[in-house]
């Protein structure tokens, strides 16, 4: 066997009260696509940034190509060839697309950026990665799967001997994903070393030579793909037996729902959706299944009243509801968890008790503070409820993994008691364990009464958890399914019912 | 103490020290007609006005805003209420109507940058320029001089101490007390730290930052009633001149981030006396006139490098790597 190109020995990397890494080895072999897995908190992330300069490790070496390396910084990384594309979009979106790919590598004449070579390069690097978006248009302009994939081109731009893609498939549709997976074939080929890291096991199982557990910091053991089973693989994750996502398989209240809790009539937006007719009952889970950009995010935000509507009619209750914003849809017992995490849910530079207890707080207005004894109470509740860890109500929320910033933004809402839950993508980018928890948390919560509407990319999870699904087309509302014997080929066809449409990534 | 506050209070000491070596009997207090002396009290009072503008800055920056229009506003209030009294009317109606004004020109503010959406800096910068201006119309571009023993209460008076820094204290205590003990501080820094994730969590983002623009503008009023009452006398031009800058300042000195979100009221304070010892120092030890505002900007330099994260992680000792 060849050298590896990439040889961690023995890296420990710690955080204030916090052993994220304990003697960890791994290898990457040139011209592998080598998985990293684990579940949230694992220490996966924590070993891409000790790989890439920016944290820097407590003890242990890392050896490039047989020499020993310590990054200052994920720019020295780069220059010696390990080129990293992060979970989260890491592009200035103000920027064009062509500037994004090349900034600080950008082609001078006289000491100015040459513009139109730039461009032309880039034109080039996109065309290679089989990408066709303008060069001169802003980053902004485009969705998200369109930014990762600029991400990657920027990634292949510097030639890189290392490859790591930290979740680069969360928010891509199958074609997308299919395409990504094109490129790093080639890359793998011509010897480049890739290091991927996804919750995705199908996947994981199509793309991967080998792969690296990791528990708790340490690791669990590395295999080839071909010796390890998808179960074996779970397991080893998670260092328990699975039978939460079978139970819910078989929910045997599935399919009984109370009186109509939301009417949505003729409801609709310009540009976002066209008006469509919805009716949510108590104790009824309600799926969105539609591909990327169908319209899930834009129904659920009209809802909630984060964009307004311009025409049709909301009743709760049977009362017409006017949704001026988001208060009034809190006030009628609407709550709104966000697909974009960082950007609209979490307040980042605030404790986890803050948090918390935010939206209740800010129900009940400045001069009624939630007493402090009463939001410890809440606080304790919760972290255990969800098992949100680490269980420091005084954290900084920025600071946890993103399962754990996701549950805790469940917990935001279900201390505010509402009716209807609007959960957008709730268990993108978490891993197996988590997204476990919250579909069971979903089931219990509908037998309790609470109405949820449900919007995921991964059909599986929609149809296993939903009473009802929803189909969303071209920014249009086409059908709605439902049934206990609901699968989901019976979705995937009337996704894909228009010619040219590709069904979306089934992941399990 | 938290750390954050452990440079600021060192910079105050070691100030404290210099003018304390310079002039002997800087310390020194006395009492004279029920009144303290000395210079630590001229410091308190001359201080008084950039602390309570510091104060509403500080709410100000913890939304992630800015208002440089504070020393115009303040100018304003200094000029409506010496016209008023010069023409015969009552202190305090003109001090009334003055801070009325403020509140109106804080609405003003308030209004673009929450509903209208223009970036705060930008917004402030229109009443930061035309504040001086209408505060030219107001006194007709003259200086207007007034002698009114009540009106010279607020900006020279003493109750034991002088009255201009006991207005500035209590404005700090109430607002660490309305902020802290209920939800308010919280909202604040909630919507200072992502204003979108705020909105959607239910939070009045609009109303807080509306709120916080008045408040700093009343802030301000205050501010020139001290400044003009001081001296007796409205000077549109030059009244309240740069303290817009001392406040900001004197906010990130006290380790308020200019990005929004956390903020600390003691920092403030802490920051306020560093930049009023700092101009008194100047005095004390003889600076050439010509390059005071080179030194003041040297010390200030060396304050925010030291809070400065890059620096503070390059003087933190190496932890040790071990090797196998």
């Amino acid at each position: 066997m060849t050298e590896p190109v990439v040889d961690i020995r023995g890296i420990s990397v710690e955080f204030p009260g916090v052993k994220a890494l304990q003697e960890v080895d791994f290898r990457l072999f040139p011209g592998e696509v080598h998985a990293l897995m684990g579940e949230n908190g694992a220490g996966k992330s924590t070993l891409i940034k000790a790989l890439t300069g920016v944290h820097r490790p407590v003890a242990g070496e890392v050896l490039l190509g047989g020499e020993r390396v310590a990054f200052a910084g994920p720019a020295q990384a780069q220059d010696a060839g390990i080129s990293t594309v992060y979970q989260e979009v890491a592009l200035c979106a103000n920027l064009t697309v062509a500037e994004n790919i090349l900034l600080g590598r950008e082609p001078r004449r006289f000491g100015a950026i040459n513009g139109r070579a730039m461009r032309a390069r880039a034109a080039e690097l996109l065309a290679r990665i089989g990408l066709r978006v303008d060069p001169r248009s802003t980053l902004a302009s485009h969705p998200i799967a369109i930014r990762q994939l600029v991400a990657i081109a920027r990634a292949v731009a510097i030639d890189a001997r290392v490859l790591v893609l930290d979740e680069p498939t969360s928010s891509l549709d199958a074609d997308e994903v299919a395409e990504l997976f094109r490129i790093v074939r080639v890359l793998r080929d011509e010897g480049v070393a890739v290091l991927f890291v996804s919750h995705f096991l199908d996947q994981v199982y199509e793309i991967a030579d080998r792969m690296t557990v990791l528990r708790n910091g340490r690791v669990v053991g590395e295999w080839t793909t071909a010796e390890l089973g998808r179960l074996e693989l779970v397991q080893a994750m998670l260092g328990r037996e699975l039978g939460v996502l079978d139970e819910l398989e078989h929910r045997p209240d599935k399919g009984r729902a109370g009186e109509p809790l939301l009417v949505a009539e003729q409801l609709g937006r310009k540009g976002a959706i066209a008006p469509f007719d919805l009716t949510i009952r108590r104790g009824e889970v309600v799926g969105l299944a539609g591909l990327l950009g169908s319209g899930r995010t834009e129904l659920a935000r009209l809802l909630y009243g984060a964009d307004k509507a311009d025409t049709g009619r909301v009743l709760v209750d049977g009362e017409p509801l006017k949704l001026r914003g988001p208060r009034a849809a809190i006030e009628a017992g609407i709550a709104f968890s966000s697909e974009d995490r960082k950007g609209e849910g979490l307040v980042a530079d605030l404790s986890v008790r803050d948090n918390l207890i935010l939206a209740m707080q800010a129900a009940r207005g400045w001069a009624r503070p939630v007493p402090r004894k009463q939001a410890d109470e809440l606080v304790a509740k919760y972290l255990k409820m969800l098992d949100i860890r680490p269980a420091d109500p005084d954290a900084l929320a920025g600071n946890l993994s993103g399962g754990n910033q996701q549950k805790l933004l469940l917990a935001r809402w279900l201390v505010t008691r509402p009716r209807l839950l609007v959960l957008d993508e709730p268990t993108r980018g978490i891993d197996v364990g988590a997204k476990a928890q919250i579909q069971k948390l979903v089931a219990e919560l509908a037998a309790d009464g609470m109405a949820v509407l449900f919007i995921s990319a991964e059909l599986e999870e929609v149809v296993r958890v939903s009473d009802r699904v929803v189909v969303l087309r071209d920014r249009r509302v086409v059908a709605e399914l439902s049934g206990v014997d609901l699968g989901v080929d019976d979705v995937v066809e009337l996704i894909a019912a228009t010619p040219g449409a590709e069904p979306e990534k089934v992941a399990s | 103490m938290s750390r954050r506050l452990l440079w600021p209070v060192l910079a105050l000491v070691a100030l404290l020290l210099v003018n304390v070596f310079v002039t002997p009997s800087f310390l020194s207090l006395r009492m004279q007609d029920g009144h303290l002396f000395g210079s630590l009290v001229d410091i308190l009072r001359n201080g008084a006005p950039t602390l309570l503008i510091a104060l509403g800055m500080t709410l100000v920056i913890a939304t992630r805003g800015i208002d440089l229009s504070v020393g115009a506003v303040a100018a304003i209030a200094g000029a409506v209420t010496c016209t008023h009294i010069a023409a015969g009317g009552d202190p305090f109606s003109g001090m009334a109507i003055a801070l009325a004004l403020c509140a109106l020109m804080g609405l003003w503010n308030g209004f673009l940058v929450s509903v209208v959406g223009v970036q705060p800096i930008i917004a402030t910068l229109v009443l930061m320029t035309a504040g001086r201006g209408i505060a030219m119309l107001i006194t007709e571009g003259q200086i207007i001089t007034v002698d009114n023993p009540a009106y010279r209460q607020i900006g020279a008076g003493f109750l034991v101490l002088p009255i201009a820094i006991l207005i500035s204290v209590a404005a700090l205590v109430g607002v660490a007390l309305v902020t802290r003990r209920t939800a308010l501080g919280l909202l604040i820094e909630s919507v200072g730290v992502n204003p979108e994730a705020s909105r959607l969590a239910g939070v009045r983002s609009r109303t807080i930052i509306w709120t916080v623009y008045v408040f700093v503008a009343l802030c301000s009023g205050v501010a020139g009633l001290m400044i003009s009452s001081n001296v007796s006398a409205a000077d549109a031009n030059n009244a309240g001149l740069w303290i817009e800058m001392d406040a900001i300042l004197a906010v990130v000195i006290g380790g308020t981030s200019l990005a929004g979100g956390r903020y600390s009221l003691t920092g403030t304070l802490l920051g306020a006396l560093i930049i009023q010892t700092l101009t008194t120092t100047v005095y004390t030890i003889g600076v050439p006139p010509e390059v005071t505002l080179v030194f003041k900007a040297v010390v200030v330099l060396a304050v925010c490098l030291l809070q400065a994260p890059a620096l503070s992680r390059a003087l933190a000792p190496r932890r040790k790597v071990v090797l196998p």
